[in-house]
């Protein structure tokens, strides 16, 4: 009885695998994920790019010199997913702020330069994002992620792949 | 099975064949033709026939559709205008299983306060609730998914903000999320699933209807007095007072849907949702359908993420505990004179959360969003539970006959032929 009712288990297991792993993202989606190349020339300072990479949003921000003030100047103990700015962008190029696009809350697009810290505010649950891509308010839970990337040369950069110098620890 | 007033007695030699190999025709007559109704129901009680029409009408209308539509990122938005401007009648067609979801809807929140009010779900007839339950999940899962099809602004960040509440998973939830979408994000292969899946839902929910009448069959009705059918006096045959009832109440709710389709057939929707979906921008105002309002209003009341998920789930899963945190063994608001009067705060409280669901999410709105979901899990968990400690009920009737015809008595069923089991109380 036992005996049969094991193998019978590990049959439908065996069975089912194939059926949940076939909605994971494909090899076509996968392949898709190569990684995109950024020119930063065109970007002035305090303006917003919007790119996609794997089919995900993500904002490439020029920072103007108050922003990168107002992301640095910060109390950390009082954010809710403490994190310094210094380890939300690339070393040498601290006017450059690349964070996925989709709020952390639901998944919707937050607005640029708005909010009470100018960074981004959501209008689908009013969560506040300061020039740093952190979290400062409303449902979200953590700060707008930074996706894998890497400086080409100093006006463009590589979306997909990570430098060898990483940053400094993502999250603490 | 009970007794019935009538049993099928198959007449020519042909029914007298198939009968004895598949008794089919037995099954419908004490279903559907002998079957007994309590004699004092209302039209609250045709809303069930009503929900089998809209769920027919929903798959006749889907599946013409289908034969339109392209389930694709490229190709579904125009297929929909095509549907709206180069297929014949393809207007109507959509606004039929357009407007028909939130017919559909209406009809069967209708039901769902009818139950609570007049404790439908009391035993015997805690099964039978349950999947009705079961239904309505069913129905709001084809209604989201449908929705997502014509992959305009809405389809596309309803979809999105409705998958990732799944994110709120601790340690599995992006997993679960990217197994929903197939991909990083909503694209293609969701849309292709969501396809499939609303195809499929609404033939699953039928199956499930068939169990609802199946227990409804065993169980029988409920009615505005909520006690038991006792003797013939109590129930009249369904053929021809509950057939010819429900049908004319179908007819009444398809004027009704009819008015909706030809003159106002957009007003249910959202202008945003002509816009084709683009992932780069999200609309202003993002809000679901009117019927799931009440639950985003929940779900945002809570200022936590995770919280918020729990407490949009919670607010159904509470719903189908009714029958066992309601104690007390009166059934009918009617002889409840505390219940009556908290179920009706409770249906104000569910208007209130639907409007504050469209609501933007600041300031008094926010406040009282947080109220009336307090009280919505309150009135559940408190107040359901207590009340039937502390309830005087007024005196129960007699009997069903004596509710409609004082205590003189009347014609009815042949006496003993319409008893519900006595095991019941
Ligand atoms: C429980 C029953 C059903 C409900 C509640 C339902 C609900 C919906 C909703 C709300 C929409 C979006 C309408 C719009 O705004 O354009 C939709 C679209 C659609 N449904 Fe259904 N549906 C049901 C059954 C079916 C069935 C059985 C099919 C068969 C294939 C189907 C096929 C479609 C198609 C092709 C569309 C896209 C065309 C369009 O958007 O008008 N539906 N459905
Ligand atoms: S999706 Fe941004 S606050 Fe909810």
């Amino acid at each position: 009885m036992i005996a049969t009712g094991a193998v019978g288990a590990v049959g439908v297991g065996a069975l089912a695998w194939p059926f949940v792993a076939s909605l994971a993202p494909d090899a076509q989606t996968v392949a898709a994920g190569a990684p995109v190349e950024v020119d930063l020339a065109p970007i002035s300072p305090g303006q917003i790019v919007k790119v996609f990479w794997r089919g995900k949003l993500i904002f490439v921000r020029n920072r103007t010199e108050e922003e990168i003030k107002a992301a640095q100047d910060v109390n950390l103990a009082s954010l809710p997913d403490p994190q310094p700015d210094s380890a939300r962008v690339k070393e040498g190029h601290p006017n450059i702020l690349v964070v996925y696009g989709n709020c952390t809350h639901l998944g919707c697009v937050p607005l640029g330069n708005e909010g009470p810290f100018h960074g981004w505010f959501c209008p689908c649950h009013g969560s506040v994002f300061d020039t740093s891509g952190r979290v400062r308010g409303g449902p979200a839970p953590i700060n707008l992620p930074v996706p894998p990337y890497t400086f080409v040369s100093d006006t463009k950069i590589r979306i997909g792949e990570e430098s060898n110098a990483a940053p400094k620890a993502a999250h603490a | 099975m009970s007794q019935h007033a009538t049993t099928y007695v198959p007449k020519s030699r042909f029914a007298k064949w198939f009968e004895s190999r598949l008794p089919l025709a037995g099954l419908v007559h004490s279903s559907f033709i002998a079957f007994p109704v309590p004699r004092n129901l209302t039209y609250f009680w045709t809303f069930g026939a009503i929900l089998i029409f809209m769920l027919a009408a929903q798959i006749v209308t889907g599946v013409w559709l289908a034969m339109h539509y392209v389930p694709h990122a490229n190709l579904a938005f125009d297929s929909v205008e095509a549907i709206m401007r180069d297929v014949n009648y393809g207007w109507l067609l959509r606004y039929l299983h357009a407007n028909g979801a939130s017919m559909f809807f209406i009809a069967v929140y209708i039901h769902i306060f009818r139950n609570l009010y007049y404790g439908s779900y009391k035993a015997p007839r805690e099964v039978l609730y349950l999947l009705g339950i079961i239904i309505f999940i069913l129905m709001m899962a084809t209604a989201f998914m449908g929705y997502v099809l014509p992959w305009g602004q809405m389809s596309f960040w309803g979809a999105t903000v409705i998958t990732n509440l799944f994110s709120a998973v601790p340690v599995v939830g992006d997993t679960i999320v990217s197994l929903l979408w197939g991909g990083y994000s909503v694209g293609n292969p969701t849309l292709n699933r969501f396809f499939a899946l609303h195809y499929l839902l609404p033939f699953m929910i039928a199956g499930v209807v068939v169990l609802h009448i199946w227990a409804l069959h065993v169980v029988g009705q409920n009615n505005p007095a909520g006690i038991p059918i006792k003797s013939g006096k109590d129930a009249v045959p369904f053929t021809p007072y509950a057939t010819v009832k429900d049908l004319f109440a179908t007819v009444v709710f398809m004027m009704f849907f009819a008015w909706w389709v030809f003159f106002l057939p957009n007003y249910l929707g959202h202008a945003d949702n002509y816009i084709p979906a683009n992932p780069a921008v999200t609309p202003a105002h993002i809000v679901p359908e009117w019927y799931f309002l009440p639950f985003y209003a929940i779900l945002r009341a809570i200022p936590d993420k995770l919280g918020g998920v729990i407490a949009m789930f919670g607010a159904i899963v509470v719903l189908a505990l009714v029958p066992w945190l309601d104690t007390s063994r009166v059934r009918s608001a009617n002889y409840r004179p505390l219940y009556r009067q908290f179920f009706w705060v409770f249906v104000i409280v569910c208007v209130l959360l639907g409007w504050l669901g469209a609501k933007p999410p600041e300031g008094g709105y926010v406040i009282a969003a947080r109220i009336c979901t307090a009280w919505y899990f309150i009135h559940f968990l408190v107040v359901l539970p207590l009340l039937g400690l502390f309830e005087t009920p007024k005196p129960l009737p007699s009997s069903i006959a004596e509710t409609v015809l004082g205590k003189k008595g009347g014609a009815g069923m042949p006496v003993g032929a319409a008893a519900e089991p006595s095991t019941r109380g």
